[in-house]
C-alpha cells in the first residue's frame, strides 16, 4: 500500500448521534487510512472548508435525522463551487431506499445503511479510489451497489 | 487568498508524501525569509487530556482577532499496527468555524505515519513553507509522548508545555523531560483543585535551577479564564535560554537523521552495508562529506 488515504468523516446538521460515524472512522483507521473526524453538528460550509484544508480524498457524510435529502446535496454543491471536484463522497445512516437515487444523482457514490459490514465500505473505498472520475464534480454516473 | 487554500493544502500533502521537496517549492515560489523580532514557530506539547486543543482554540481566537494569520499543524500518532490514524483535533476547534476569523487560520492534521523518525523533518518543512507564504505564526501541536514528538517540539522557535492540575506530589515537577525544554508553562484546568499548587511547585522547581525561569501561567480553557493574559504573554515570549543545549541536541539529531534519510545514495549504501563492503563509520563519513544538500 502507498501513502494512507485522507478521509474526512462528518456529521452535517442537527443530529447528535455519532456512533455510526465513529464505527466507520475506526474501521477506516484500522485499514491504515488517516481519518479526520469533524465532530457533531457541522454546517455544509464547515465540512467543505475541512475537506479543502485537510486535502482529503474522501468525504463520508453521516445522517440519522432525516435531513439527508437537504444536507447531502448542499455539501456536494458547495464542494463543486469550491472546485473540489475530485473528492469522492459517500453517505450513511438512516437513508430510505426511495431517497437514494436522488443522492446518487448528486454524485454521492455510495450509501451505506445499518448493518453494512465495514469490509464493504473498505471495498468501496478501494474501488472508487482506483477510478479517476468518481469525484463529486466528475462525469461518471457510477455508484456502488450496496447489499445492505 | 481563499482560492489559494486548496493549492496550499495540496502542496503540504506533496511535502508529506515526499513527492516534492522544500527546495523545489522554493525554486518556484521564491524563498522569502521574513524577518521578525518575535518567534515564528511555537510548539505546544503536553500529556494527552490536559486540554491542549481547547487551549489552542482560545489562543487562536485571540491572535486571529488581533489580525495575525496563524497556521496550526496538529500532529497525532499513527497506529503502529495499521499505520492509520484518527485525527480528532478539529472536534474542539470552534474558531475555524467562525466566518469572521477563519481566513486568518489554517488548521492541518498530521499523522506521524510509520516512519515516525522522519516526522520532525516534514513538520519543519511544512512550517518553513507556511512562513514563506506569509503566515505570521505557525503553531505545532504535539502529544508530548515519544521521541518523535519531543523532536517535533524542538524544531520550533519556542516551546509551550501544557500541564493539568497536580496528580502526584511535588516530585512530579522535578522530573526531567519536556519541562526542561519549556519557554513557558501553562497549567490548564485551573478551575479544578490542585492547579494552583501545581503551578507553585513548578515555579519553585524552576527557581532551583539556573537562568531565567519561564513564565508559569494558569488558565481554564473551558471557561476562558486567563486565556487573554496568556495569549499576550506568549505573543512576545522570549527564549528561556536555559535549555539551548538540549534543544540544539534534538535539532542536531533531527538534522543528522534527515541527512541520512535523504541521501540519494541511501539504497546503495544500505546494500554495501549489508554485503560488508562498507562499515557504519564509512557510511557516516561518506554522507558527511557529501556536499550536495
Amino acid at each position: 500500500m502507498g501513502e494512507p488515504l485522507r478521509i474526512v468523516v462528518a456529521k452535517p446538521g442537527l443530529d447528535g448521534h455519532d456512533r455510526g460515524a465513529k464505527v466507520v472512522a475506526r474501521a477506516l483507521r484500522d485499514a491504515g487510512h488517516e481519518v479526520i473526524y469533524t465532530g457533531l453538528r457541522r454546517s455544509a460550509q464547515q465540512i467543505v472548508d475541512t475537506v479543502r484544508d485537510e486535502d482529503a480524498r474522501f468525504l463520508g457524510l453521516s445522517s440519522l435525522s432525516g435531513a439527508h435529502g437537504h444536507l447531502f446535496p448542499k455539501v456536494c454543491e458547495l464542494l463543486r463551487t469550491e472546485g473540489l471536484n475530485d473528492v469522492i463522497v459517500f453517505g450513511g445512516g438512516i437513508i430510505p431506499e426511495d431517497d437514494r437515487n436522488a443522492l446518487f444523482e448528486c454524485k454521492i457514490r455510495a450509501i451505506f445503511g445499518p448493518g453494512t459490514p465495514t469490509s464493504e465500505i473498505l471495498e468501496f473505498i478501494q474501488a472508487s479510489n482506483a477510478m479517476d472520475d468518481a469525484g463529486v464534480g466528475q462525469p461518471s454516473t457510477w455508484h456502488w451497489s450496496s447489499e445492505a | 487568498m481563499q482560492g489559494d487554500r486548496r493549492s496550499l493544502a495540496r502542496t503540504l500533502t506533496a511535502l508529506e508524501n515526499r513527492s516534492i521537496t522544500l527546495a523545489e517549492i522554493n525554486a518556484i515560489i521564491g524563498e522569502e525569509k521574513s524577518e521578525s523580532e518575535h518567534w515564528q514557530s511555537l510548539a505546544i506539547t503536553g500529556a494527552p487530556g490536559v486540554g491542549k486543543s481547547c487551549l489552542l482554540d482560545g489562543l487562536l481566537r485571540s491572535w486571529s482577532t488581533a489580525g495575525l494569520r496563524v497556521a496550526l499543524l496538529a500532529v497525532d500518532p499513527s497506529s503502529p499496527r495499521s499505520g492509520g490514524a484518527l485525527l480528532g483535533d478539529r472536534v474542539r476547534m470552534t474558531v475555524v468555524d467562525d466566518p469572521a476569523l477563519k481566513n486568518n487560520i489554517y488548521l492541518r492534521s498530521i499523522a506521524t505515519r510509520k516512519a515516525s523518525g522522519s516526522v520532525p523533518l516534514i513538520v519543519a518543512d511544512m512550517t518553513q513553507f507556511l512562513l514563506s507564504l506569509g503566515w505570521d505564526r505557525v503553531l505545532i501541536e504535539t502529544v508530548g509522548a515519544g521521541q518523535a514528538e519531543v523532536r517535533c517540539a524542538a524544531i520550533a522557535d519556542r516551546i509551550l508545555v501544557v500541564e493539568g492540575p497536580a496528580r502526584g506530589d511535588g516530585v512530579q515537577a522535578e522530573k526531567a523531560g519536556l519541562l526542561e525544554l519549556a519557554d513557558a508553562v501553562i497549567v490548564n484546568k485551573c478551575d479544578l483543585p490542585g492547579a494552583n499548587r501545581h503551578a507553585d511547585e513548578l515555579r519553585e522547581s524552576y527557581e532551583l535551577g539556573t537562568g531565567t525561569s519561564p513564565p508559569v501561567m494558569l488558565t481554564s480553557a473551558l471557561h476562558g479564564t486567563g486565556i487573554e493574559e496568556a495569549s499576550n504573554v506568549l505573543l512576545t515570549l522570549p527564549s528561556s535560554g536555559r535549555s539551548q543545549r538540549a534543544r540544539w541536541r534534538e535539532r542536531l539529531l533531527a538534522h543528522h537523521e534527515r541527512k541520512i534519510l535523504e541521501a540519494p545514495e541511501l539504497d546503495d549504501l544500505l546494500e554495501k552495508l549489508a554485503s560488508g563492503y562498507m562499515s557504519l563509520d564509512d557510511v557516516i563519513r561518506f554522507i558527511g562529506d557529501n556536499k550536495n544538500e
